[in-house]
């Protein structure tokens, strides 16, 4: 009944989607950097929208499975086998017990998840699962996992083996083109900027990680400097640094800014820039807000249609 | 008073752009108003110095209806009553190495650094908001005199504890941190415990002030 960190890899999390109620008191929310990836997978495993899982990067956690149990991965390809044989995203599988899970090589996007049917056993601090590493706490003891850390499965089971069409899981590209809508600050542009923001390509630096990805491109101006003071922020703000260059808030961001908030990376898209990583590159393309909350209700409605699908399966 | 969504799952109500007194009493009077009567589909109100940050559940509601419920049924007008009826008192040490930069203070302010200390433990300190760390309270206004600016390259480990000077914000850092306050003082008092159901001594509308031990 549980799961043995065999390597920790680089930094691997528990994370669920997120402590997303406690930001007026400073505490960053943290969760899952792709939250198409780690819903999608729960959803074929039956469990919860909200069920922990694990996160890592290249070079990935390894792990062994205590028990026989069903599990999914997802998010970005970097060659998953199962005791030596290679498997594939988005399917429920089954692993017997001594099954070895590891990650070969990075293929496309920086960060896959796993699921287990069932969940993670994972006491909640502040009502999530997520890791916080600043507070050291929530996770599995405040901290990214180590070799020969145990963690428990509350109650594994099989489950029928499905598999998610391309038409609903994320296409991920290592140049993708994100939608935003305007955020507080935009109207203040200049023109040029604007247009340079809409229309040039950033690339993502090696100053990014978790917290936010410093990004590298054409200098951004506002017409004039604003009196700022600081206001709370969200995952996908996108900020005007002091140097002209640009920041985007990612799922460990600081709880509050004070630079210009350009724009906001809209739900839907968020998982695309999650699965990138240094020297890769995004655009920005504006969309109104209503266009933005049309495209969340399309998922919801797909996904709601894929959970009722796997629930009447089995 | 200027509404504006943060993406699709939150808005921002702003006004102002300044600290002020009045523009944070009608941010934490409307982050309390709607945390106390939530709206379907609101997740939480996040005070700020000078706007709140609605946060929601964009399955249930959408920023037409946030914004129309912001602008029709919010009162802001009675300030906060319930802030605590004490101010908070911080004891802080006062040494070598736990006020690094009292010299550099006292430099800025050219005057010595027993009149530093004076000016920075005469006053009485508004919590103006949280960030930055869990539980790190930006507060003010430290005297003009004293207000020494942020250092040019921050330091990579701020002590847990720290009493810091920025501007005319103070803060203490909950946690060890990178940081670029100017730091006159420490405190033992736990500022951010995780292990609590209530994990932070400040909350925004709070009053604060800081004595020597």
């Amino acid at each position: 009944m549980k799961l043995l960190i065999r390597k920790p890899g680089i930094l691997t999390t528990v994370q669920d989607l997120g402590r997303t109620s406690h930001q007026a008191l400073g505490i960053n929310p943290n969760g899952v950097m792709d939250r198409t990836a780690a819903r999608l997978i729960n959803a074929l495993l039956g469990n919860d929208d909200n069920e922990a899982v694990l996160e890592t990067h290249f070079p990935a956690v390894e792990v062994e499975f205590g028990s026989g149990c069903s599990f999914a991965i997802g998010g970005a390809d970097l060659g998953a086998e199962l005791s030596g044989i290679p498997i594939r995203n988005w399917s429920s599988l089954a692993a017997k017990p001594g099954d070895v899970l590891r990650f070969t090589k990075p293929s496309c996007g920086m960060r896959p998840y796993l699921a287990v049917a069932g969940g993670f056993a994972i006491d909640k601090w502040l009502g999530s699962c997520s890791t916080n590493l600043i507070a050291g706490a929530g996770g599995r003891n405040g901290s990214s996992l180590k070799a020969a850390d145990v963690i428990a499965l509350r109650e594994p089971r099989m489950t029928a083996s499905h598999t998610i069409g391309p038409s609903m899981t994320p296409k991920y590209s290592r140049f993708p083109t994100v939608r935003v809508v305007a955020g507080g600050e935009f109207g203040l542009l200049t023109a040029i900027s604007e247009k340079a923001f809409l229309s040039d390509g950033f690339t993502i630096t090696s100053d990014s990680n978790r917290m936010g990805y410093r990004l590298s491109g054409p200098p951004i101006h506002l017409l004039h400097t604003k009196e700022m003071v600081s206001a709370a922020v969200t995952f996908g703000t996108i900020q005007l640094l002091p140097d002209g260059q640009l920041i985007v808030l990612m799922a460990d961001h600081q709880t509050a800014g004070g630079y210009p908030r350009i724009a906001n990376v809209i739900s839907a898209d968020l998982p695309l820039l999650a699965q990138l990583g240094a020297n890769d590159g995004v655009s920005f393309h504006l969309v109104t807000i209503d266009e933005a909350e049309r495209v969340a209700a399309e998922f919801e409605r797909n996904l709601c249609r894929l959970r009722t699908g796997i629930n009447l399966l089995g | 008073m200027r509404i504006f969504p943060l993406g699709d799952s939150a808005a921002t109500i702003e006004f102002g752009n300044e600290i002020s007194i009045d523009s944070n009493n009608r941010s934490i009077a409307l982050a309390r108003s709607l945390s106390r009567h939530p709206f379907g589909g609101m997740i939480e109100a996040v005070p700020a110095y000078a706007s709140v940050t609605v946060l929601y559940d964009p399955t249930i509601t959408r920023f037409g209806a946030v914004r129309s419920i912001i602008e029709n049924s919010v009162d802001t007008s009675d300030a906060f009553a319930d802030k605590p009826s004490e101010i908070i008192e911080i004891p802080i040490e006062i040494s070598g190495n736990r006020s690094p930069d009292l010299h550099r203070i006292a430099e800025y302010a050219d005057l010595k650094e027993v009149e530093v200390l004076e000016i920075f433990l005469s006053q009485t300190y508004r919590v103006f908001m949280l960030g930055f760390l869990p539980g790190f309270a930006y507060m003010g206004e430290v005297d003009d005199r004293i207000a020494a600016p942020r250092l040019e390259t921050p330091r990579t480990k701020v002590p847990m504890g720290s009493v810091g000077i920025a501007g005319k914000q103070t803060g203490i850092y909950p946690l060890e941190s990178p940081g670029g306050w100017n730091i006159i003082g420490r405190t033992d008092l736990k500022l951010f415990d995780p292990t609590s159901d209530h994990p932070c001594l400040l909350k925004p509308g709070y009053e604060v002030r800081f004595v020597r031990c």
